[in-house]
């Protein structure tokens, strides 16, 4: 029955393709064979990069089915970010999408010589490419397929060798300082999370996933590796990076994940669609929408509503909510997830609202993602979830987080060192994520230990300084992008900030506010009004929190240039690096705490080709309102 | 690029002279284009190009020289039977229908290949819904090939200029010519975009051995990506071979830099 079952699908020549179970198992047993009659021997490491193929989860299980460890790589990191991990783990063999990714590696040949063997999924473009060990997919899988027929037995047996406990994935994690470090999965710790989480949302062969994000991280490598093959539902993989907002309409996945950023970038394109609407359609929306706010998310949360609340809502499902979760590609979404930063609470508000069950979680990498999950009705903005089925977690006195679960990393590769720091001879891994457990047993995320500061001097001397907690607030409004924040061992916090291009575009367009680009744009006055309204709504809430009143924005100045992971600020996975930033934009920072009122900056950049240029702007700086802590009475 | 087969002669020009009145736009012109090789016309403003483009293309009628294409020689070329005799084009400002989606501007490009009557595409009688899937095969390919899958159903009108760029060519493509005439590919394109289209042309003449003609103006792509050029300047061909020997031509040197006098 199983076996002719749908396992996968890929988009291609603009129709749904389909592998049953039955033909993928065959495809990666003739894989196999090819990759062992190469040479990959038990133990040695794979690399594969590219986006989401069926090809490239093939080539990971063939790998696997001979006790090889795959080792997925970013797609877009650039070569020279390929060499350590390839150098590392020894690495001989390597699959690579299509052209690009095979002259990634081609470049870097000359550092990693023994990279010997390199096959390409997408010959396009590859045919007069004449290098020694770079072959098709495709040959190697004829190739294999003979083998098989001579050796019937050879699969089955080669599978049998693999135990529990045998090393499955090795995962590199960016890292914001020094060299990535190898992540080493055994097969136990990602099939035991994989089955926790499908338990805790009682997944089942009937879901549907779209495989969209890039299967280097580990959260992809779950949800459409792992739990796909320990449920057995259908994963989906798009036409291409570009399409995969259509592809998520057609497909109506069950089973969703996206950072927030993601479900970010829809709700801002939903606000912008909804601008250009016609009168009655706006009304109706906002009409609804209040509606759904304060109805939808105790819906959600099972607790009873009134029944006019509950006729109304009913009546918006029909005319707007039901359309809405269509246009998203999410009618058919029964379990939502976000995880990797704080998620704003109002767009967390606003997919629960209108019937999206959109639910946070926390892992990491370390501890194959589950860790805490939130509980169907009992999802809340500001907490990560209570721990799922065999986590142990305990708050250590300087305020870190401490996991104990069957999921944790067997190791750091070839790094004693950094294993024992994070990982205790009692079996607690440490998460440098600083928290703690609320009143109702969820935990909460405050900032990691290491960025927790203190104020020194000035109004609110040796006051707790989170920087993350601050600029996660800053971001959660639509038309702030990133935020750095500075504040630890200094007298007040001061901040850079990056508004988002689209949103605050579209604002500028609809008050025919002309501007010449994104330089042009960041330093509008109009643009420092908004921003600073932004600071100081930041600042009142923060002035009510008891702990982190000291951390009020006190100047702030708007970035010339998007953050980018190409020029080195932000990691791969989008997070801000604070300190390289630092002293990158040295100048700035300094002006912003000298109270100069602007500074001349000149920045390097690379271009997406490659090219490098540099940008230089002169930048104002402002100052925002504090507000005195709110004390309770006394 | 060192393994590309170059066929024989498959395309020759001879003698072609156009005149607009008394304007001389093309003077006693010849070369010609050998199978499988990137071949580029090049030369300063009002040198010519566009007009030597047109009359291989049936668009002009030169009063004097031939042209033979795959053994068959004409005094001039007659639009209807360039397209059929496999010889496609691309234009310098585009000539695309706006408000027609990717898809179905790209299907117009396989107008000559349809068999199918009007009556029976009407009515999708079981030829016609065959025909027409085989067809949309052919276009999603080109789509596939030109990694344009996201704008499928979007209205031409709305695309970036690259895009459009992109799309035009994708027409071209969609009739399987054997010779492809562009006319000014990377015209007003960022260095990105310029990128993308040397790559799509350079693999259109890879994957599927099509013979390609382009008029440029960026000499940087002119020599990165041309296995011979040609050099027009005043109508008159000033220069002809690899883009070494061009670029070392004193008489190009001049055309395009001038001479002290």
């Amino acid at each position: 029955m199983r076996a002719a079952a749908p396992a996968m699908r890929e988009k291609e020549y603009g129709i749904w393709q389909t592998w049953t179970w039955r033909a993928l198992a065959s495809m990666v047993e003739q894989i196999a064979a090819g990759l062992h009659q190469a040479g990959l021997r038990r133990g040695a490491h794979m690399v594969v990069v590219g986006a989401n193929r069926p090809r490239l989860y093939a080539t990971m299980l063939a790998a696997q089915s001979l006790g090889a460890v795959p080792i997925p790589l970013y797609q877009d990191a650039a070569g020279a970010e390929c060499v350590f991990p390839i150098n590392n783990a020894e690495v001989a063999f390597a699959f690579a999408e299509d052209q690009e990714q095979v002259d990634k590696l081609l470049e870097i040949r000359p550092q990693c010589p023994q990279l010997s063997h390199i096959y390409f999924d997408d010959p396009r473009g590859l045919r007069n490419y004449d290098e020694p060990g770079l072959a098709a997919l495709d040959e190697l899988q004829s190739a294999g397929k003979a083998f098989a027929a001579l050796h019937p037995d050879f699969f089955a047996d080669e599978i049998a060798k693999i135990g529990p406990s045998d090393v499955a994935a090795m995962f590199f994690t960016s890292g914001t300082t020094g060299n990535p470090k190898g992540v080493v999965h055994t097969h136990d710790s990602l099939l035991n999370r994989a089955r926790a989480g499908a338990d805790f949302d009682h997944l089942t062969d009937h879901e549907e996933v779209l495989a969209y994000l890039p299967p280097a991280w580990i959260g992809q490598n779950i949800f459409s590796y792992a739990q796909w093959l320990s449920c057995g539902y259908v994963v989906n993989c798009p036409e291409s990076s570009a399409t995969a907002t259509i592809d998520l309409k057609e497909i109506g996945p069950t089973y969703y994940f996206a950072p927030p950023r993601v479900f970010e970038g829809l709700l801002t394109s939903v606000m912008i669609g909804m601008e250009d609407a016609g009168a009655l359609k706006r009304r109706m929306f906002h009409a609804f929408m209040r509606v759904a706010q304060r109805v939808g998310p105790a819906r959600m949360d099972g607790k009873p509503v009134g029944w006019t609340d509950a006729l109304l809502y009913v009546l918006g499902n029909l005319l707007v909510y039901g359309p809405l979760r269509n246009n998203l590609g999410m009618s058919r979404v029964r379990v939502a997830y976000t995880a990797g930063e704080a998620i704003g609470p109002e767009l967390f508000t606003f997919y629960r609202s209108i019937g999206v069950n959109l639910k946070q979680l926390y892992g990491s990498t370390e501890t194959a993602v589950f860790v805490c999950l939130q509980p169907d009705h009992e999802a809340r903005a500001d907490t990560v979830g209570v721990p799922c089925a065999g986590v142990e977690i305990k708050v250590a006195d300087n305020g870190e987080i401490l996991v104990k679960s069957p999921g944790l990393l067997k190791e750091y590769y070839k790094n004693p060192t950094a294993t024992a720091e994070v990982l205790t001879a009692d079996g607690w891994y440490h998460t440098s994520d600083a928290g703690f457990i609320d009143a109702h047993g969820h935990l909460k995320i405050i900032d990691r230990v290491k960025d927790v500061g203190r104020i020194q001097g000035g109004a609110f001397d040796g006051a707790m300084f989170a920087p993350k907690y601050v600029e996660n607030k800053l971001k959660f409004f639509q038309h702030i992008k990133e935020v750095v924040a500075y504040g630890d061992g200094r007298d007040r916090v001061c901040v850079l900030i990056n508004i988002d291009f689209d949103a605050v575009g579209n604002w500028a367009e609809r008050r025919n506010l002309p501007y010449a680009g994104y330089t042009d744009l960041a330093q509008k006055p109009e643009v420092y009004q908004l921003v600073r309204e932004c600071v100081e709504k930041v600042n009142a809430d923060l002035s009510a929190d008891t702990l982190l009143a000291g951390s009020q924005v006190s100047r702030f100045l708007v970035l010339h240039k998007e953050l980018d992971a190409d020029d080195g600020e932000l990691t791969r996975t989008n997070k801000v690096r604070r300190g390289f930033i630092a002293e990158k934009y040295q100048p700035l920072v300094d002006a912003l705490y000298e109270g100069k009122t602007e500074q001349f900056i000149e920045t390097q950049v690379k271009f997406e080709d490659g090219r490098s240029g540099s940008v230089s702007a002169v930048l104002k700086i402002d100052d925002a309102k504090i507000f005195a802590p709110v004390r309770a009475a006394a | 690029m060192s393994s590309k087969k170059i066929g024989d002669v498959i395309l020759d020009v001879r003698n072609i002279s156009l005149k607009f009145g008394g304007v001389n736009a093309l003077t006693d012109i010849s070369f010609n284009v050998r199978e499988h090789e990137i071949r580029a016309i090049i030369g300063p403003n009002g040198a010519g190009k566009s007009s030597m483009l047109n009359c291989i293309n049936g668009v002009y009628r030169p009063q004097m020289g031939s042209i033979t294409m795959r053994g068959q020689t004409f005094s001039h070329m007659d639009s209807h039977q360039v397209a059929s005799m496999g010889i496609g084009r691309t234009f310098q400002n585009l000539a695309l229908f706006k408000g027609m989606s990717v898809l179905d501007n790209i299907m117009s490009g396989r107008n000559l290949k349809i068999r199918s009557n009007i009556l029976l595409q009407a009515l999708r009688l079981g030829p016609a819904e065959r025909e027409e899937i085989m067809h949309r095969e052919a276009v999603e390919r080109i789509i596939d090939f030109l990694e344009i899958q996201a704008f499928r159903k979007t209205p031409v009108g709305q695309l970036a200029y690259g895009l459009q760029k992109r799309v035009d060519l994708g027409r071209a493509l969609a009739m399987e010519p054997q010779v492809l005439l562009l006319d000014e590919p990377m015209a007003g394109m960022n260095v990105e975009e310029k990128q993308d289209m040397c790559r799509f042309v350079l693999d259109v003449n890879d994957e599927f051995g099509t013979t390609v003609v382009l008029i440029e103006h960026d000499m940087g792509v002119v020599m990165d990506i041309s296995d011979r050029v040609v050099v027009l300047d005043y109508g008159k061909k000033i220069g002809d071979g690899t883009p070494e020997e061009v670029r070392n031509n004193p008489d190009v040197i001049s055309a395009y830099l001038g001479t002290s006098h």
